[in-house]
């Protein structure tokens, strides 16, 4: 199943970690979420690394895509 | 240098230059202090006429082209703006105004606590206070929405800017002002000033330190990461003002600094809130501004703007206390930033969930 995903490009702190985890209380088996700076990127993989889940990061274009997922 | 090491580090290396500055000479308790710094650099301008704070402050060009150069370096730099750049100029001017009725900002906090200053406990419940507020707004959806790409060229002027304040400063034409006295006069030859800016410039930058978002992660999130950055400060700094002799416990006679607690609370509250809705202290601003963020390079004239009004208009506080028309200013800015606060929350907006993403959403 494709995961659903959290649009959080050119937000200021923190609301790419806020979006992400009103996301993943919706749905706890996991998100994608895309961001377009290295400090949001940061800030969700190390917020969705202390809930337990993975993360992977790929870059897609600007910005980079993370799969949050168990 | 990443993760909690790197946090840390950096704390440490903040806290220790920032006791080393005033060893080397600028006022004590106030190693750095953004908002003091560039209030000095707005009267060193001649942008307002208090005599007594007057110089352009190196720490602030080397903080900027230290972030600047190492975001070049490290891919970071990376030129976008567009999130309602107004407001947050207003947030700008306002929480300048709050942080000089308290006479510091979130960084001279932590440093008068370790000093020994006890009025910056209640600058720091007030701060506390206002990132709570400021918390609450974000958790029912506020935004200042999103930025965009903007030219590469676009940010190279902050940087630039800075630059042609150092040659001010080094050149010192006649139409710049030196204050002769005051804390305007107290301050570390300018290679010291400009290599600790760059160091911290370059070691803020790559950790994010924030000094709003240690606090605010914890109450969202329960995240301490950046919450050690400030605790870092806080304890490096402590033992620094023991070992040279500044450390000073008490509430009276603090230096550049006033025993109002009410007033100490309420410029903080404005402050914590202010920078809470801007995403990052005034620190993080400049950082951000170096890195292309053009929305901070606007709330950074937005403070140096604040900074003027606030000596202009009679809205600092001194060692005296607070003024009337400072108290009237902070009643003021915590409404405008409230409302602001409020016109920005969008219940309806909250998190969209779909299973495609719908760009410029």
């Amino acid at each position: 199943m494709a995961l659903n995903k959290v649009d959080a490009r050119g937000r200021s702190c923190p609301e790419p970690v806020l979006l992400t985890k009103k996301a993943l209380d919706r749905s706890p088996e996991g998100v994608q979420v895309l961001v377009d700076n290295t400090t949001a990127r940061e800030n969700v993989k190390r917020f969705a690394g202390n809930l337990g889940y993975n993360v992977e990061v790929t870059k897609e274009g600007q910005d980079y895509v993370l799969t949050i997922s168990r | 240098m990443s993760g909690k090491k790197g946090i840390i580090l950096t704390g440490a290396i903040v806290g220790m230059l920032a006791v080393a500055l005033v060893k080397f000479g600028n006022p004590v308790n106030m190693g750095i202090c953004i908002v003091c710094f560039i209030r000095d650099t707005a009267g060193g301008l001649g942008l307002h006429r208090a005599a007594v704070v007057q110089y352009i402050r190196p720490e602030i060009i080397g903080m900027a082209l230290g972030a600047f150069i190492i975001a070049l370096k490290s891919g970071d730099f990376n030129v976008r703006g567009g999130s309602s750049p107004f407001t947050r100029f207003i947030l700008g001017v306002f929480v300048v105004i709050g942080a000089l009725m308290f006479l510091g900002c979130p960084l001279r906090m932590v440093l008068r606590l370790a000093g020994g200053d006890l009025n910056a406990l209640l600058g720091l419940a007030g701060f506390a206070a206002g990132i709570f507020l400021g918390v609450l707004f974000l958790n029912r959806g506020f935004t200042l929405k999103r930025t965009y790409l903007l030219q590469r060229a676009e940010g190279y002027l902050f940087p630039a800017v800075q630059l042609m304040l150092l040659i001010l400063l080094l050149v010192s034409p006649a139409f710049i002002f030196f204050s002769t006295e005051g804390p305007g006069a107290s301050h570390a030859p300018v290679i010291i000033s400009l290599a600790a800016g760059l160091i911290i410039g370059i070691a803020a930058q790559r950790t994010r330190l924030c000094m709003v978002g240690g606090i605010r992660d914890l109450i969202m999130f329960k995240d301490t990461h950046l919450l050690t950055g400030f605790a870092a400060i806080l304890v490096v700094a402590f033992i620094g003002t023991l070992i040279t002799g500044t450390f000073n416990l008490g509430f009276e006679g603090q230096p550049v600094a006033h025993s109002d607690g009410l007033w100490n609370f309420l410029g903080m509250v404005l402050a914590g809130l202010g920078s809470v809705l801007l995403g990052g202290c005034p620190m993080r601003q400049i950082i951000l501004g170096a890195e292309g963020n053009i929305d901070s390079v606007v709330t950074f004239m937005g403070m140096l703007v604040g900074a003027a009004f606030a000596h202009n208009f009679g809205l600092a506080a001194s060692g005296a206390g607070p003024s009337a028309n400072g108290r009237v200013a902070v009643i003021i800015g915590l409404a405008v930033v409230l409302a602001i606060g409020f016109m920005n929350t969008d219940r309806a907006a909250e998190v969209k969930m779909k299973g495609d993403v719908e760009i410029g959403a």
